[in-house]
């Protein structure tokens, strides 16, 4: 599979995306510049986290008007995978390519923490090798990580089962203590209609070495890659 | 000239911080009396921020050399050599003063000019740490300051996206008028790519690179030179504001200049700006440049050459580049969406010459201007210092209960959990991070490499007050004790001395007698000092903070996966005490918290032994026969396994208890938070005890089991009797609640 990764101007987990591809999943990446609309030899985009344009305005608004986002419509209309995390998720919300925003955190500032992710949908292809109920251990690090949607866009996300990730505690419950950044009902990562398109906060990339202290990150790549077979077991090489 | 300016006279230079006899020195140095523009100069380049006036003389009687040692002194970083062809740039600074005035930008701005000065190096930085002393944070105005410094620190590393990974923050009353903020930086580059700030080549562009210049920050230098009155809040306009965003591109546009190798020389332009850089870029490379400064890219209308020149904005470069590829150069910075302007050149005369739209504004020898003047100005110990150090601890009362005592230690501000602020650092971008903080030192591995590095700040006000000599080649002690703990090897030593008033013949004696005590510590330890900063004046209407060093170490470890952290690992494992007896309770954390004394005197410190301790530690980390070791610092032993016990409870698990027992036959208060150096606590797999104790006996260094890992309850006996035993449950919430109960 192809990955291209994207920097922004502020970009930060560009490194670390194209580190885990290349030297832990070991699959073909390259940098795709933000003035870049040619993503024709890509199979997967990466939109990264970071400050990207130094995140003025709102986080992710500039970004979410650049050239290569812009391109990203024709990537995903053609059924390419779009991952977004952290500063990508916002990009990829304030571009309109999933619902929703992202705010300021709740407790107004900044957290850099583990989490532990409730998996609710299980029919994407970033999370198909994944159990419904599994909780997933990856750390955030964001200032404007709080999901909100209105009422109607909750519920028609509710109904085509969008919410991906939620925050919840070590043993899977949902509630406001498990919650780093006061998120509308815990929401942590959504997909778009196809499901082809993934938003999360945390950073699975910093989750896939053992030496980094866990490895759940990976789980989405390798169920991305198809590594996975039903029982959630890796297929050998 | 414009025809504006004012006069140049005695008073004038005198306004601007220079003495009668340094007013003298410029006109004899120039056989003339300066332009405003030129007084500008002096003024900026011979404040004591800029030319280490009083503090040069001394700082020359630090050990500056050792085989791996790539970059001592003198540039804008130090770098040692880590093997596999990897080196570390790395170097501490203050920013004080701006902090006190503004904490938000002030901090923010510390941050952005360390970045500059590691990654003008050509290094990517790979770490932040800061050390940060404050008044009591149950004071308001404190708790102001701590939050705008926090966020501040916050702002500026995580949109740049360099992990803060560690440092240390302390409280006590001296600093409640004037906190610092020493921040450290410390930035990965190939040993054979390192480049200086040098001003090489007759002819080469000297290129204006980065953010525009504004009316900011103008006198910053010479504000970090004075210390403070009622007035502070007047000075805000001397501090800088910083711009993250423009910072993360002028890394990338820098190290991708660096690699066409079209870039001779660059220097950030921190204190001081222009004036500094185009003085001692060509100073140190004994040449001369010219510069126009109408064509410094500004922010602001109708700026005067003075203006242009003492401006302090942020996020700027002076860079030298190689004649005939400034088409390469430009390209970069276009590509980034940075100014890239040329703003004149190296030429073969020894002066600076500024031209503002072909007027000479200054014609001044380089050397005059990066020469400052040099004092070794009267020093002498307080008469007050005596009778604090005769004050015996233990003439005080007992406490009645130990266990709450030890409770009322772990819930200190200074000893207790720092969560609140770092989880509002990014620790971990890069993934380099293996040992995040909350352990004695930080470790980050060098991917493509087997190799890791540890870090850690250390220093002691109370201890250096008491005892400046002992107490600063504490500080460095137990810097490189937290490194060797996590099981690094200590490479280099950069340092930022924080005094009050040189022209005060006590605080130089702080001062010269701690430089003395870091000077002993590094030679013995065998690690050079690389760098670092001094700022003095750190006053507030008159009243000096403690002395404080703060001393950071760098070390390698040969294997990453071999480390170790703090916390207990498992109930059933053995512990051990490593180092000597000796310790005391003068100005230990105990005499404070319980006793609110400052008092006393220090335990002995023996470098050769705590050289031997290090290395053992070291030995039983790299053979991974211990699961945990960590320093004794302050509160003694008795929070040293209080913090094995919580410590690692990071990720919602629990604490792990233990029992320990010592046979010592002094006062119990003594025993248990008396404070000393070289003691390490370590926990040992039971089936691994044979092997370690025959590692500590090839060692030949004092130790001795003292108990175990296990339960629900924290249980010291001394001498066999019970003094000790409290849930771990209650220490953990002590811990985790003693500062953050102030801030949240």
């Amino acid at each position: 599979m192809r990955f291209g990764v994207v920097v922004f101007p502020g970009t930060w987990s560009d490194c670390d995306f194209h580190y885990v591809i290349s030297e832990v999943i070991r699959q073909p990446v390259k940098y795709v510049w933000h003035r870049d609309r040619n993503l024709a030899d890509l199979d997967c985009v990466v939109l990264p986290g970071g400050f990207s344009y130094g995140d003025y305005l709102r986080a992710g608004a500039v970004a979410g008007k650049s050239p290569v986002v812009e391109a990203l419509r024709d990537f995903v209309a053609k059924g390419g995978y779009v991952l977004g995390s952290c500063n990508g998720f916002q990009i990829l919300c304030e571009a309109g390519l999933l619902p929703g925003v992202l705010m300021r955190n709740e407790c107004l500032q900044y957290r850099c923490q583990s989490t532990n992710l409730l998996v609710e949908n299980v029919e994407t292809p970033f999370t198909r090798g994944l159990r419904a109920g599994q909780v997933l251990t990856m750390p955030i690090s964001h200032g404007e990580g709080k999901y909100y949607a209105d009422a109607p866009t909750l519920a028609e996300l509710k109904a085509r089962h969008g919410i991906v990730f939620r925050y919840a505690t070590a043993d899977g419950q949902v509630v406001k203590g498990a919650n780093p950044n006061g998120s509308v009902e815990n929401i942590a990562g959504v997909v778009n209609e196809t499901g082809t398109v993934l938003g999360l906060m945390p950073h699975p990339e910093r989750a896939a070495e053992t030496a980094m202290g866990g490895t759940d990150g990976l789980l989405l790549f390798q169920s991305l890659l198809g590594t996975l077979v039903e029982d959630g077991s890796f297929l050998k090489r | 000239m414009a025809g504006t300016e004012p006069k140049v006279t005695l008073d004038l230079a005198r306004g601007l911080g220079l003495t009668a006899d340094e007013y003298d020195r410029i006109i004899q140095r120039l056989g003339r009396e300066p332009s405003y523009t030129e007084l500008g100069l002096f003024s900026a380049l011979w404040s004591e921020h800029c030319a280490y006036k009083h503090s040069r003389v001394f700082l020359s009687r630090l050990p500056t050399r050792a085989p791996h040692l790539l970059q001592g002194p003198g540039e804008n970083a130090g770098a040692v050599d880590i093997g596999d062809g990897w080196a570390i740039v790395f170097k501490m600074e203050s920013h004080n003063h701006p902090s006190f005035i503004e904490p938000f930008q002030g901090a923010a701005t510390g941050v952005g000019g360390i970045l500059r000065d590691i990654f003008t190096m050509g290094a990517r930085p790979i770490a932040i740490l800061d050390s940060l002393r404050f008044g009591d944070p149950a004071d308001a105005k404190t708790r102001r300051l701590i939050d705008g410094v926090v966020s501040g620190i916050s702002w500026y590393g995580n949109c740049f996206g360099c992990p803060t990974v560690g440092g240390e923050i302390g409280f006590a009353p001296e600093y409640a008028g004037n906190p610092l903020v020493n921040v450290m930086c410390v930035g990965l580059v190939r040993a054979d790519r390192i480049f200086r700030a040098r001003a090489e080549g007759v002819g080469n562009p000297v290129f204006y690179v980065g953010n525009k210049t504004g009316r900011d920050g103008i006198h910053g230098a010479t504000m970090a030179s004075a210390t403070f009155d009622d007035e502070a809040e007047a000075k805000r306009p001397t501090v800088q504001v910083g711009d993250p965003f423009t910072e993360k591109l002028l890394l990338e546009a820098c190290l991708e200049a660096m690699a066409t190798g079209a870039v001779v020389g660059i220097q950030d332009m921190g204190a001081a700006g222009l004036a500094c850089c185009t003085s001692e870029m060509p100073a140190r490379s004994g040449t001369g440049m010219e510069v126009e400064l109408s064509t410094v890219p500004q922010r602001e209308a109708d700026m005067t050459p003075y203006e242009l020149l003492l401006s302090e904005s942020q996020e700027r470069m002076l860079l030298v580049g190689a004649r005939g590829r400034e088409e390469e150069l430009r390209r970069v910075f276009a590509k980034w969406e940075l100014d890239a302007v040329k703003i004149g050149e190296v030429t073969g005369g020894a002066d600076l010459v500024v031209r503002h739209h072909g007027d000479e504004v200054a014609h001044v020898p380089v050397d005059a201007l990066a020469d400052g003047p040099r004092y070794e100005k009267a020093h002498a110990p307080p008469a007050w210092l005596a009778e604090r150090r005769a004050f015996e601890p233990l003439s005080l009362p007992e406490p009645s209960d130990y266990g709450e005592t030890l409770v009322s230690l772990m819930a200190a501000p200074t000893i207790a959990s720092k969560e609140w602020a770092y989880r509002q650092y990014d620790q971990q971008v890069g993934t380099n991070t293996l040992v995040l903080p909350g352990s004695d030192a930080a470790v980050l591995r060098i991917k493509g490499t087997r190799r890791a590095i540890a870090i850690a700040t250390d220093g002691s006000g109370r201890q250096v007050f008491l005892d400046p000599r002992r107490g600063a080649a504490m500080a460095v002690c137990e810097a490189a004790r937290n490194v060797s703990c996590a099981g690094g090897r200590p490479l280099g030593v950069t340092d930022c001395m924080n005094f009050g008033s040189p022209e005060r013949p006590e605080i130089l004696w702080q001062f010269a007698e701690a430089i003395e005590g870091i000077a002993e510590a590094c030679r013995v330890l065998e690690v050079p000092v690389v760098g670092g900063n001094v700022s003095f004046y750190n006053e507030t209407s008159g009243t000096a903070i403690l002395p404080t060093p703060i001393v950071g170490v760098v070390g390698v470890l040969e294997d990453a996966g071999r480390l170790a952290t703090q916390w207990f690992k498992a109930a059933g494992q053995r512990i051990a005490l490593l180092g000597p007896d000796a310790v005391s309770l003068g100005g230990s954390e105990y005499l404070w918290t319980v006793h609110e004394r400052l008092a006393g005197r220090l335990a002995p410190l023996d470098l050769e032994v705590e050289r031997r301790v290090q290395s053992a530690v070291r030995a039983a980390v790299g053979a991974r026969l211990v699961t945990a070791a960590h320093d004794c610092a302050e509160g003694g032993l008795a929070v040293a396994l209080a913090e094995g016990c919580v410590t690692g409870t990071r990720g919602g698990g629990a604490g792990i208890g233990c029992e320990v027992a010592v046979d010592v036959a002094r006062r119990l208060d003594e025993t248990l938070f008396g404070e000393g150096p070289s003691r390490v606590v370590v926990s040992v797999e039971a089936e691994r005890q044979r092997e370690f104790e025959a590692l500590m006996a090839e060692s030949a260094i004092p130790w001795r089991w003292i108990g175990s890992t296990g339960g629900e309850r924290l249980s010291i006996r001394v001498t066999g009797r019970l003094v000790v035993d409290v849930a771990v449950d209650r220490i953990e919430h002590a811990w985790r609640s003693g500062f953050e109960r102030h801030m949240a």
